[in-house]
């Protein structure tokens, strides 16, 4: 039987990884997928602690987790596109000016 | 469990695993020649003849050529990801095979109960997880088009890998109706829900009430599996080759055994959850009906033997009337061992009906046109999507019905 | 650190862990987009393993299917459309790495030590296996979180129709 703490700890392994890819690189896509990672490193938490009282409601709420993940993916690679085609570029540094 | 035992049973695992790869990879072979038959005889041609008897072993010299041709790698492509685009995709078909239960009883050997399929019948997750192995095939395409570095793959793959998730929807969907009758994801007790009238036979199938989720359900895997009337990005006169325009040999060749062997998983699919799986069509009472398989192995080996002695060349007349002899002698054996007999009738059942589904998919395309692109990503989205929908309504609704009102009865 | 033997699901998570970790690290380490999108795959299968050796088998064919299969398949293809090329890096950038990480390593390793420390470690109250995760999951959700069901059911509805909207052509 694996210790719930090792699986926490993992989660906050990963999502520190997530907080320093988002910090780091500047391709805005790249920065998307951080935030899918840090949403990921949560869910194994849930899921561990769900695991560990024994009730199912961590997985119900991974579930509704997932949904929200797949919405906000969904609309922010529109945005990306819109902001791709009207800046010609995916540096997010570059994007700097309100007005083009 | 002791070590012994656990060594065992990986033991036992291992084995299975090559021998259904050795099978899988043969099988995907003898596709090929069965597809070239049929379709050239569907156009009034003989097909490959000449290589082996009835050219039996032009699998065999396609083998020898994909193995001995130059393997050029196109400039400026991304090394990683245009090896591993092929790789993905021949892995994720073969995966999809290891869930397939291919019989309900064990054998009992040096005292373990080996089940004749590779993962234990005991998933609860079980079409889930194959829809989860599908859902992720759509890698191998889109990636080898975009890391060949060149318009028509880029194109051909992007159009292949859209087409391929609109019609994962409809797939997923069409499902649910079988789903909610049997009441589990287990393809044994999707199997076992169908034999609950063991005297209807072939009337108690999953096909007739959910009629429309099996014809939703065959055409989106048709179109998942990219072939004939969907194959339209990776057709020879449309788009170059479409995605895999850029792979030679052996790559192009894990590809080919990709498409095939989705075509095996989708054709188990289909004859599981809809056809009744292993379940005989004849009603239980007919206890005559067992010796099926020997009734048609023993006259497919005489006549065999007989087409043999008369074939052109040498090699034919020694190889056919050895074949022949083969099968008429598994079919004797059959008449004559009764307790094997009892245990091939659940594995013959469900490979006859695959069988029938993948002369099914040849026929299709020997016969039919294809769609353009634009019809094919209308009829997914607007006529598919939407019926399967209604099938889940429709079958819910009766199922209400059925525990509430006419139960109650 | 590790006081109990090595059993065959330890050895199975030390690989899964190690398989996240190592994929979370490439995403940051890689210069190309699509390379970061497929080290960020290998990262939620490693997670789907991790939900199957902790007994959520319903989540993980929905993590594979959803997040694997849709999600990440949305990523590459508007990496592929938008032609992303290897993303170049400012003097700023660099100068924000090496704080950046201190601080990342500071947060991680605070929350790590925090929980490794703590002595009422939270142990498996159970073994799985009571009610099968996704009868237990459905009844879950059709009955007592119904009304949040309904609202996805909406927000989704919402997010189709604004990614429909915002990517057409501009109708000049």
């Amino acid at each position: 039987m694996v210790p719930t703490n090792y699986y926490v700890i993992l989660s906050a392994v990963l999502f520190g990884l997530g907080v320093f890819a988002f910090i780091f690189k500047r391709n805005i896509i790249t920065i998307f997928m951080s935030i899918e990672l840090m949403l990921n490193a949560v869910n194994l938490a849930f899921v561990a602690f769900s695991q560990a009282l024994g009730k199912l409601d961590g997985q119900v709420f991974v579930l509704f987790v997932i949904v929200v993940a797949a919405a906000e993916a969904a609309v922010g690679l529109g945005i990306i596109i819109l902001i791709a085609r009207n800046r010609q570029t995916l540096n997010v540094e570059r994007v700097n000016l309100l007005k083009l | 469990m002791t070590l012994l035992s656990a060594n065992a049973e990986l033991i036992i695992t291992v084995v299975k695993i090559v021998l259904l790869l050795f099978i899988v990879l043969t099988v995907n072979a003898y596709l090929t020649w069965f597809e070239r038959k049929v379709v050239a005889h569907m156009q009034s041609r003989w097909g490959p003849h000449r290589v082996g008897p009835h050219g039996l072993l032009q699998p065999l010299a396609d083998g020898v050529k994909f193995l001995f041709k130059e393997d050029p790698t196109p400039a400026g492509a991304d090394k990683f990801v245009y090896y591993l685009a092929p790789l993905l995709a021949l892995a994720l078909a073969l995966t999809g095979l290891a869930l397939i239960p291919f019989g309900p009883d064990p054998i009992r050997l040096f005292g373990h109960d080996i089940y004749l399929g590779i993962a234990p019948p005991d998933v609860n997750i079980g079409i889930l997880a194959l829809f989860a192995i599908t859902a992720m095939g759509v890698y191998g395409v889109a990636l080898a088009g975009w890391s060949s570095n060149s318009k028509y793959p880029l194109l051909g793959g992007l159009r292949s890998s859209a087409q391929m998730i609109s019609y994962e929807l409809a797939l997923t969907m069409s499902v649910v109706g079988v789903l909610l009758m049997a009441g589990s994801f287990n393809l044994k007790k999707i199997i076992e829900a169908q034999a609950l009238h063991p005297e209807w036979g072939l009337f108690g199938w999953n096909v007739w009430p959910q009629i429309l989720g099996f014809f939703c359900f065959f055409v989106a895997a048709v179109a998942e599996t990219n072939r004939v009337p969907f194959d339209l990005p990776e057709a020879e006169s449309e788009l170059v080759a479409g995605f895999h325009t850029e792979y030679a040999s052996f790559k192009f060749a894990m590809f080919f055994i990709a498409e095939y062997t989705s075509m095996i998983t989708v054709s188990c699919l289909c004859s599981i959850m809809f056809f009744g799986g292993w379940l005989s069509p004849f009603p239980a009472s007919w206890t005559f009906a067992h010796y099926l398989p020997s009734a048609i192995l023993i006259p497919f080996g005489l006549w065999v033997i007989w087409d043999g002695i008369r074939y052109e060349t040498l090699f034919g007349r020694i190889i056919l009337p050895g074949l022949g002899t083969a099968f008429a002698a598994l079919g004797a054996a059959f008449v004559l061992l009764p307790n094997v007999n009892e245990f091939i009738q659940a594995p013959f059942w469900l490979l006859s009906k695959i069988l029938v589904f993948l002369f099914v998919y040849v026929w299709m395309r020997g016969t039919l046109p294809r769609f353009r692109y634009d019809q094919l990503m209308a009829f997914g989205w607007k006529l598919l999507l939407p019926l399967s929908i209604v099938n889940v309504i429709v079958t819910s609704f009766v199922i209400l019905a059925k525990m509430t009102w006419w139960g109650a009865k | 650190m590790v006081g109990c033997e090595m059993t065959v699901p330890l050895a199975v998570f030390f690989v899964l862990a190690a398989l996240a970790v190592i994929g979370a690290i490439s995403l940051i380490l890689q210069k190309h987009p699509i390379h970061s999108a497929l080290s960020l795959i290998v990262v939620m299968i490693a997670l789907a393993g991790l939900y199957l050796l902790l007994g959520a088998e319903f989540v993980a064919a929905v993590q594979i299917i959803v997040y694997g299969g849709a999600i990440m398949v949305l990523f590459v293809f508007v990496i592929m459309l938008l032609n992303a090329g290897i993303e170049e890096h400012t003097s700023i950038s660099k100068m924000a790495g090496v704080p950046g990480l201190l601080l990342v390593v500071a947060l991680a390793g605070f929350v790590a030590a925090t929980i490794a420390r703590s002595t009422e470690s939270i142990q498996a109250t159970r073994q799985s296996g009571e009610m099968a995760s996704t009868l237990g999951i459905s009844n879950m959700i059709f009955k007592d979180f119904v009304y949040p069901f309904e609202l996805t059911s909406f927000l989704i509805l919402v997010a189709v129709l604004g990614a429909t909207v915002l990517a057409q052509r501009e109708k000049s």
